[in-house]
This record gives C-alpha cells, structure tokens and sequence, in this order.
C-alpha cells in the first residue's frame, strides 16, 4: 500500500501562541509537529506492518506543507517510523486558506501518484491544533474525488476496502468506501509511538523531497493569499482570564458556591 | 431571491434551537431559503413559515442519508445555485464544517467555520487558538459559506411570518460517485439532560471524580445542566466518550461551566474557557484551572458537589 500522512508543522499550544502581520497570520517561531497528526502517523505504519512494511513494497510518505522550517514535522515523522518524506515549500504558498492550501496539498498527492504508483490511502488527523477548522481532509478529498471517511476511531483494509467507526454525539456509525479514499482519524484510534534512538538514526538515512509549486505544476496566483477565498480581516488578542475569587473549604463552601451562583443570577 | 441559505438536515418532528438560532441569524443577510433534508413535517414547514423562509428546497432523492457527507454537499451546490443565494449558514457539527469544506469547492466559495457572530455585509466573527484571539473574517468570492457555532443569537421568530413555497432541486446522479457508505449507525441511550454543546450550563467532571458520576449528574440535574467530563474521565471508561469537553471533544461555550476534579490542562481549557462564568472545585490549589476560574474552591468535590446540590434544591422549593 502506498500511504501519504499530511502532517503539519504547528505552534506548540503549550505555550502562548500569536498572530502576526499584514495576513494576520499564526507565528510560527515555537513550532512542532501537531499532535493529532501522529495519530494519523501511527495508523499509516501499523497498516504498513500488517502488510509486511517497506520490504513487502509498502510506502508511508510523511508529506508536510509549509515554510523551511516545516521540514521538522517531516524529520520527526521519519523519526517516528515514516518511510520518505516530502515538503512543500514555496513563498507564494504564504498566507493561503482552507482552499488554497488542499489546492496544493491536492496537486501534490497527483504528482506522488504520478511519478511511480498510484497513492492508495490519505491520511490526516482531525484537525491541526492551530487552525482546527477540520476543512482541509473534507476539501482535499472534493478535489481529489475520493471518498472520505473523516473523525475514524477504529480503521482497516481489506482488501480494497477501506472501513472506519465513527462516534459522533447521538450515534456511532461504520463506514465504508474503495480504495484510494481519505482517512482523518481522531485521538481515540490508537497510542502513538514515541521516536526511539534507533528510529533517530534511520531518520538520517531517509530521502526527504523538497518540492515548489513549480515541480507540481501550481501556478503561484492560485495558492496564497491571491488563490485564498477568504480573508482575515482583524485579529485581537484576548485579554487572558483573569482568576476570581478562590476559597479554601472550611465545611460551608457548596453554600458558598450557590451564593456565588444566585449573585449571577446564574440559578 | 434569497440571500441566504439555510442547511437544515433531518430535524425530525421539530426544529432544534440551533436551526432556529441560522434561521434568525439568516434573516440579517436579507431574504432566506432552506435547503431541507429529510422528512418535512406540517410542524416544521409551520415553524420555517414563523422564521420568515421564502422557500423550502428538499432533494429529488431520498438516499443522502445513506453516505458521508459528499452527497449531501453535492445536494447543497445544486440548491445554492437553484436558489442564487450569496451566503450559505449550516451549523458547526464535525459534519456540518465538512459539508461546508466540500460545499466551498464546488462553489468555488470561500469557506469560515466556527463562526460566533456574523454582520449583515457577510464579516464573519471567530475565536480561535483556543479562545486567545477574536479575529473577523470574510470571504472574497461571490458565495460565502459559514458554519456557525451554537447558542450566539437567541431563536427569534420574523415579525411577519410566510408560507413558504417548495421546490425540489435536482440532486446530480453522480452525487454519490465519491462517497463513503454507511453501513450501519446505532443510536446512543438519550440521557434527558441537555445536548452538550447548546447546554446553558455544563458541570464536568474529571479524574477526581474516580469512577462516581453521580454527585455532578445530581448537581447538573438540579441545575438543568449537561454533563461532560475530561478526557481522563472517558478514557478510564466511566462515562461516554461523547460527554469529552476539550480539543478533541466538544467545544462548549455555556452561561456557566461548573469543572469538578479537574486539573485543566491545556487541551481541556481549549473546550471551555471562552465559558461565560468557570467555577473550579479541586483539592489541587497548584491546579491550573483555578488560573480561569471566577470562583474556585479547594477543597473534595464528594463534599462541596452534594452541599451545593442540597442547598440549591432547598432555595428553589
Ligand atoms: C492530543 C491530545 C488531546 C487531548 N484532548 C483532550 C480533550 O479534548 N479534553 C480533555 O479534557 N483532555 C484532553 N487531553 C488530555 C489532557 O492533556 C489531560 O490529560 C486531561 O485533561 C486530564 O484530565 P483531568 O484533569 O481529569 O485529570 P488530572 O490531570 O489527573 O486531574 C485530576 C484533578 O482532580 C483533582 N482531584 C482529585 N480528587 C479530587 C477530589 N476528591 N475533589 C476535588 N478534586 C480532586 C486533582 O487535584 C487533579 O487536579 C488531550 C491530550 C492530548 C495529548
């Protein structure tokens, strides 16, 4: 099976994250590579084990989109087990939506299918940790007309088929679809591996392609803020909550709390 | 014609409050058509009639159910063309945003999603990075889609109601090329409590609570609360994965967020600190919740929970 894991380079949530410039755009300085996405990451190597991994002719590309220093999300997933990575780098990509971003991401994937095999399986976390709009697996698959089975908590293949649990509020369902489809899985799915010394030192050995619009054959007025279909117009930091009143309980304090609540007007 | 076009999928026998709130929220862009899935019962049909909707679109097939999410988009374009709307609302379910995702592509439309206020020329307000920044967005094409957040208008029918016309709209036969099938979908038990992410108060419960549930659920039913849990909580098992709050569950934003035993780390404080009024009850006073909380208190949750839950029982008669 030929795997393509999108993972992106993302700011550490751990720490206070900005927005910056004319685009009003996420500061990128503090980055890491997006903890859902190692999800995705996880799934795509125990699928390629189950088929005898990179001797048996399966492939897990770790494919990230984004400025240089986007290539240490594809470092780190060669370092967690991924086979070959790819990064899209190109300064007309800067400041690109949803849109233009599965726009690239989606002539990306056609250019991997192009040069050897077909890709079988895209995969993707749920969200990015920064953006967390969930846009892109649903508008990378329209563009690529695949199937797409988003949020899986569970995935296998058979054969040519592709099938996936999914919980959302109400129900759970199972879904199915052919081969090539797009997978976004959640954190539910599986225990991610962490990189050990020996999968660091392989990391070195493995191909990493850099590639510009120019090699997928994008036009840079179709990827950027000139091919993004939305804008952001104005971004104000939040004044950071700031904490209340705190009481230690001395045997009265759920009295206290519905004080607290009835002066609220909360009850 | 419409300017606007609201999503409404399969309400069943009445409208929930978080269409009313896109019925509302639509007749500020002007006039406002649905594109309706599923059953279209007299009740409901009345109740878009009192919201003010010119016209009712439903689908020439009945099969969208029967797929993720692609037909129903597919559905979507075709209405939106029908109708010559400029701006599409559907609400801001996992589902929804990747209606709006596919919908935007077909449309060549731009997309903004978890939308918490929109104006009358189509400036779309957001919070994002965990609730850090307030940004407004707009899209640069000719039709905009937005999915937009629960609970930030409240349902207010039109001063003079209509009686909307229907149209079918011819849903294209290769909507479903392209689509994964669902094979099958079991219901979850209804708790009777409110649905999470509309709830006006939500206590939640985390690894403090060790196994026992009961104390908030008591407290949240007093209060006419939903419940929800950290992802300790649903990981050990003791309450369904569905009542998650944080990054990678439910996003709420309630009146009133009650988080009991609870440390708030970063992924659960993304859930919830856009919440109104937080009142934080842990033993922990080095917890990082008590930083975002209005009222904390350190102290054991099996004894400030139950206390509060009588004394609010006993105010309220
Ligand atoms: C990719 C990723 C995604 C995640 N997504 C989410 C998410 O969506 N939502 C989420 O919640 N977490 C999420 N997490 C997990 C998150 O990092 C924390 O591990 C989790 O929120 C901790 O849950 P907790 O606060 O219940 O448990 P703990 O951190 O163990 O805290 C328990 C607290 O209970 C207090 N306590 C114990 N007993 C009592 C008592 N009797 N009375 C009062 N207080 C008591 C303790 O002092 C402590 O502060 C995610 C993590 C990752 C890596």
């Amino acid at each position: 099976m030929k795997i393509v894991v999108l993972v992106k380079h993302v700011p550490d949530a751990q720490f206070d994250r900005h927005i910056t410039g004319p685009g009003n755009t996420t500061d990128r300085d503090e980055s890491i590579l997006s903890e859902l996405d190692e999800y995705a990451l996880e799934a795509a190597l125990q699928l390629a084990e189950e088929r005898g991994g990179a001797k048996a002719g399966n492939e897990v590309i770790a494919l990230s989109m984004g400025p240089s220093g986007a290539v240490n999300a594809v470092k780190k997933s060669l370092q967690i087990g991924a086979y070959s990575g790819v990064h899209l780098s190109d300064d007309a990509l800067a400041g690109s939506d949803a849109a233009a971003t599965s726009l690239a991401l989606a002539a990306t994937i056609r250019h991997l299918s192009a040069d050897r095999r077909p890709v079988d399986l895209v995969l993707t976390g749920m969200a990015s940790t920064d953006g967390e709009t969930s846009l892109i697996p649903a508008q990378l698959a329209e563009r690529l007309s695949l199937p797409q089975l988003t949020f899986a908590s569970t995935l296998e293949v058979n054969g040519g088929t592709v099938v996936a649990r999914r919980d959302a509020g109400s129900h759970s369902e199972t879904v199915e679809a052919q081969l090539p489809a797009l997978v976004s899985v959640t954190d539910q799915i599986n225990e991610p591996r962490y990189p050990n010394f020996k999968g660091i030192l392989a990391a070195k050995k493995k191909k990493i392609a850099s590639l510009s619009l120019a090699d997928i054959g994008v036009d840079p007025s179709e990827v950027g803020q000139s091919g993004s279909w939305t804008v952001v117009e104005s971004a104000a930091a939040r004044p950071p909550r700031t904490a209340g009143t705190i009481i230690t309980d001395e045997g009265d304090a759920g009295i206290k709390l519905v004080d607290f609540l009835a002066a609220q007007k909360l009850l | 014609m419409a300017n606007a076009l609201v999503f409404i999928d399969n309400p069943g026998a009445a409208l929930k409050k978080s269409s009313l709130e896109l019925l509302t929220l639509a007749r500020k862009l002007g006039e406002t058509a649905v594109a309706f899935n599923g059953e279209l019962t007299e009740h409901v049909a009345a109740t878009l009639g009192a919201y003010g909707v010119a016209t009712i679109y439903q689908p020439s097939v009945a099969d969208l159910d029967d797929y993720l999410v692609a037909p129903k988009a597919a559905y979507l374009a075709a209405a939106v063309v029908a109708s010559g709307v400029t701006a599409v609302l559907i609400e801001n379910s996992p589902e929804g945003k990747e209606i709006a995702g596919r919908l935007g592509i077909k449309l060549n439309a731009g997309v903004i999603t978890d939308v918490v206020g929109l104006e009358a020329d189509g400036t779309a307000h957001k919070s994002v990075l965990a609730g850090s920044y307030n940004t407004t967005a707009k899209a640069t094409t000719p039709v905009a889609v937005f999915s937009v957040k629960a609970n930030i208008v409240e349902p207010e029918p039109a001063g003079a109601a209509t009686a909307p016309a229907t149209a079918k709209v011819e849903v294209p036969a290769d909507a479903a090329a392209n689509a994964a099938r669902i094979s099958s979908r079991t219901e979850k038990p209804a708790s009777g409590r409110p649905d999470l992410s509309e709830a006006r108060i939500v206590v939640a419960g985390g690894r403090g609570v060790d196994g026992d549930f009961g104390p908030l659920e008591e407290l949240a039913d007093a209060l006419g609360a939903a419940v929800g849990a950290s992802r300790a909580a649903t990981d050990a098992g003791w309450i369904g994965h569905d009542a998650q709050v944080g990054q990678t569950g439910v996003t709420v934003s309630p009146q009133l967020y009650i988080s009991a035993g609870i440390s708030g780390a970063i992924q659960q404080k993304a859930g919830m600190q856009t919440s109104k009024v937080i009142v934080a009850i842990n033993k922990d006073a080095e917890s990082p919740v008590f930083e975002i909380a209005d009222f904390g208190i350190i102290g054991d949750l099996f004894k400030v929970v139950p206390q509060a839950t009588a004394e609010i029982k006993k105010r309220k008669g």
